[in-house]
């Protein structure tokens, strides 16, 4: 059984469906997350699992049992806000006692237990001082521990590391993940950021408008998106319009308008004349130089347009004779010079069969 | 600080400081001068000879001076609670509506400042006639809380309104009920409020002699009566500086072990304020 399960969850606001219909499964010791664009009903959700919210139809169930009626503080899980909420009139002990001494432990446990949560989050140090003396990482950090101080069932987590510049948060997403694995407790975990999704999550559950459009494992979603709006919100991908005209054994051929016939390996689930997008990630594409050999299923020549360098990688915009623009991904593993190419520079692009999927419209 | 700051720093600071010390600190001083002197004839001061302590020996020396000074602290004590119970929950209520409401309910708070404030006493003395209350001690606490409870709703509101509502959910969501939250959360965040509240009451409640004179009976008189009486009746200015001075000394330092136990109290709420 499910740790925590939502069933067939509607929440409105007046005219407007914030949540509709979502159903979830959540096991114990996952780390879950609701990935989305904002306004898509993220928080929402969140809090009608910690019972500030109630939905309109539907019913969240906690170890098979029904959430519906029982009030936030008999709920056995606990948010970490993206405000963090730290209590600004008590000290960093006084915050992470505070759940403990509404459960009721004794003094003696409770100094035990704060004790060794500051080591957990490496806050030893910073027992005595007020939340107003810390820094956005450190109040980050009580904040969780707080949540996890008397081990909930379920940690609810909205946007904790919004407020954090990049290089924090990428030092608290490997936090995060660490705290998670050795408490061993459930994470929801709320963020519009893909790639924090994609570090942190066992499985994520990508949202659109208030609806679940994917479930899966980070690498399900990138690499065999449900459709579209996944395929373009999870990572960078070419996206061109496509037909399919036969189905073999050995794959599917589609035709596209800028690409001509192109050969799409395993067959995807679809039928004869379904309409859709043949999706390609920019890193699978490969460049090379006119005349250079290469073994590829598909060959285009073209033109590289742009060149944005960032580092330890280069994305390219290549047009292809048909007008296509085509973004593909190179490593700069060679030594010396930057990029491989320049703008203006012709080019042969190409990728195996494998390397694509056909995603089709809804109908 | 540039050149051009502090000059400017001094240009917006001395027109108040000069102010402060004609109309604040001089005469001050003259009370204090005043409480050394000895009377004059007709009232006013007599020709000076040499500094007396005479005055604050008669305070010392007649028991009735400490009775109607512990009565007066006592009616101030008991007025800002009051004040204080019937304040909080409205100053709660106004914080807790919608912005939009706010305006006017703290407008309606302040409304009985535009007419005149003895017209005010009079109407209460109208109330309380036929309840056969006038002249009670019980009025003279009517009237004080009627007059200073905005002084009391006004900074109690203006800390709770600032209360993060994200602080409450977080307190229940880790497990606090209704009055726990209530206790552990929004009372102690408020004791900035409470305290500034409380002084704002409990200061004036000791120097207003109208409400006494108007609705009290003659037993009810407290030091604000007391002094204006040698000032425009006995006569005595010396007596009633020397009752100033030490009403004044008693204030400041009931007020500085206050605000030594709220530094001591509030350490995280500064961060509110
Ligand atoms: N109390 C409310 N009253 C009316 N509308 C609301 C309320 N709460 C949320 N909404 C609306 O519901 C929709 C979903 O809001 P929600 O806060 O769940 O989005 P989110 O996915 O958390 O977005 P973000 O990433 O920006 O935090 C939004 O359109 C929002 O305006
Ligand atoms: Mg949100």
């Amino acid at each position: 059984m499910a740790l925590l399960e939502l069933r067939n969850i509607t929440r409105r606001f007046g005219a407007l469906e914030a949540v509709k219909d979502v159903s979830l499964a959540i096991e114990a010791g996952e780390f879950f997350t609701l990935l989305g664009p904002s306004g898509c009903g993220k928080t929402t959700i969140l809090r009608m699992i910690a019972g500030f919210d109630a939905p309109d139809a539907g019913d969240i169930l906690l170890d098979g049992a029904s959430l519906s009626g029982v009030p936030p503080e008999k709920r056995p899980l606990h948010t970490v806000f993206q405000s963090y909420a730290l209590f600004p009139h008590m000290t960093v002990a006084g915050n992470l006692a505070f759940p403990l001494e509404m459960a009721g432990v004794g003094r003696a446990e409770i100094a035990r237990r704060v004790g060794e949560m500051l080591a957990l989050v490496h806050l030893e140090d910073k027992a005595d001082r007020y939340p107003h003396e810390l820094s956005g990482g450190q109040k980050q950090r009580v904040a969780l521990a707080r949540g996890l101080i008397n081990r909930p069932r379920l940690l609810l987590l909205d946007e904790p590391l919004g407020a954090l510049d990049a290089k924090l948060r990428l030092e608290m997403q490997g936090d995060l993940i660490r705290l998670q694995r050795e408490v061993g407790i459930t994470f929801v975990f709320v963020t519009h950021a893909q790639q924090e999704a994609l570090a942190l999550s066992h499985r994520i559950a990508v949202m659109r408008a208030g609806r679940i459009e994917q479930c899966a494992t980070p690498d399900v979603l990138y690499t065999q998106p449900a459709n579209r709006f996944v395929a373009d919100f999870i990572g960078r991908i070419n996206l061109i319009e496509a037909e399919v005209i036969a189905l073999t054994p050995e794959g599917a051929r589609l035709r596209s308008a800028t690409l001509g016939e192109l050969l799409v390996a395993p067959p995807p689930a679809c039928a004869l004349g379904d309409r859709g997008a043949f999706a390609l990630r920019p890193e699978r594409v490969c460049i090379a130089a006119p005349g250079e050999s290469v073994e590829l299923d598909q060959r285009y020549a073209g033109r590289i347009r742009s060149a944005l360098y960032v580092g330890e990688t280069t994305l390219y915009q290549i047009a292809l004779e048909s007008g296509q623009i085509i973004e593909a991904l190179e490593a700069n593993t060679s030594p010396g010079r930057a990029r491989r190419y320049e703008a203006g520079d012709p080019v042969i692009i190409g990728w195996a069969k494998e390397a694509g999927v056909f995603l089709h419209d809804e109908s | 600080m540039t050149k051009a700051e502090r000059a400017m720093r001094w240009f917006v600071t001395l027109p108040p400081a000069a102010f402060l010390l004609v109309f604040f600190l001089a005469p001050a001083l003259i009370v204090v001068v005043a409480s050394f002197r000895e009377p004059g004839e007709f009232g006013g001061l007599a020709p000076f000879t040499q500094p007396t302590v005479e005055a604050y020996a008669f305070l010392l020396g007649d028991l009735v001076y400490a009775e109607i000074f512990a009565r007066s602290f006592f009616v101030a004590t008991l007025t800002t609670l009051i004040c204080l119970a019937l304040a909080y929950p409205l100053a709660w209520l106004i914080a807790q509506s919608p912005k939009k409401r706010r305006d006017l309910l703290v407008l309606l708070v302040i409304l009985p400042f535009a007419s005149n404030f003895l017209v005010r006493i009079y109407a209460w003395i109208i109330l309380l006639g036929p309840l056969n209350l006038l002249y009670t001690p019980i009025a003279v606490v009517l009237g004080m809380v009627y007059v200073h409870l905005p002084f009391m709703i006004l900074p109690l509101y203006a800390n709770l309104e600032k209360h993060d509502a994200a602080l409450l959910e977080a307190a229940q969501d880790l497990g606090a009920s209704a009055w726990t939250r209530f206790w552990r959360v929004t009372f102690p965040l408020s004791l900035p409020g409470i305290f500034s509240g409380s002084a704002l009451v409990f200061i004036p409640v000791l120097g207003m002699f109208a409400v006494p004179e108007l609705l009290g009976g003659t037993g009810d008189i407290l030091i604000g009566n007391l002094i204006k009486e040698q000032f425009l009746d006995n006569r005595d200015w010396p007596l009633g500086s020397a009752l100033s001075i030490l009403l004044t000394v008693l204030v400041l330092a009931l007020a500085g072990v206050a605000a030594w136990a709220a530094r001591r109290g509030i350490k995280g709420a500064e961060a509110l304020t």
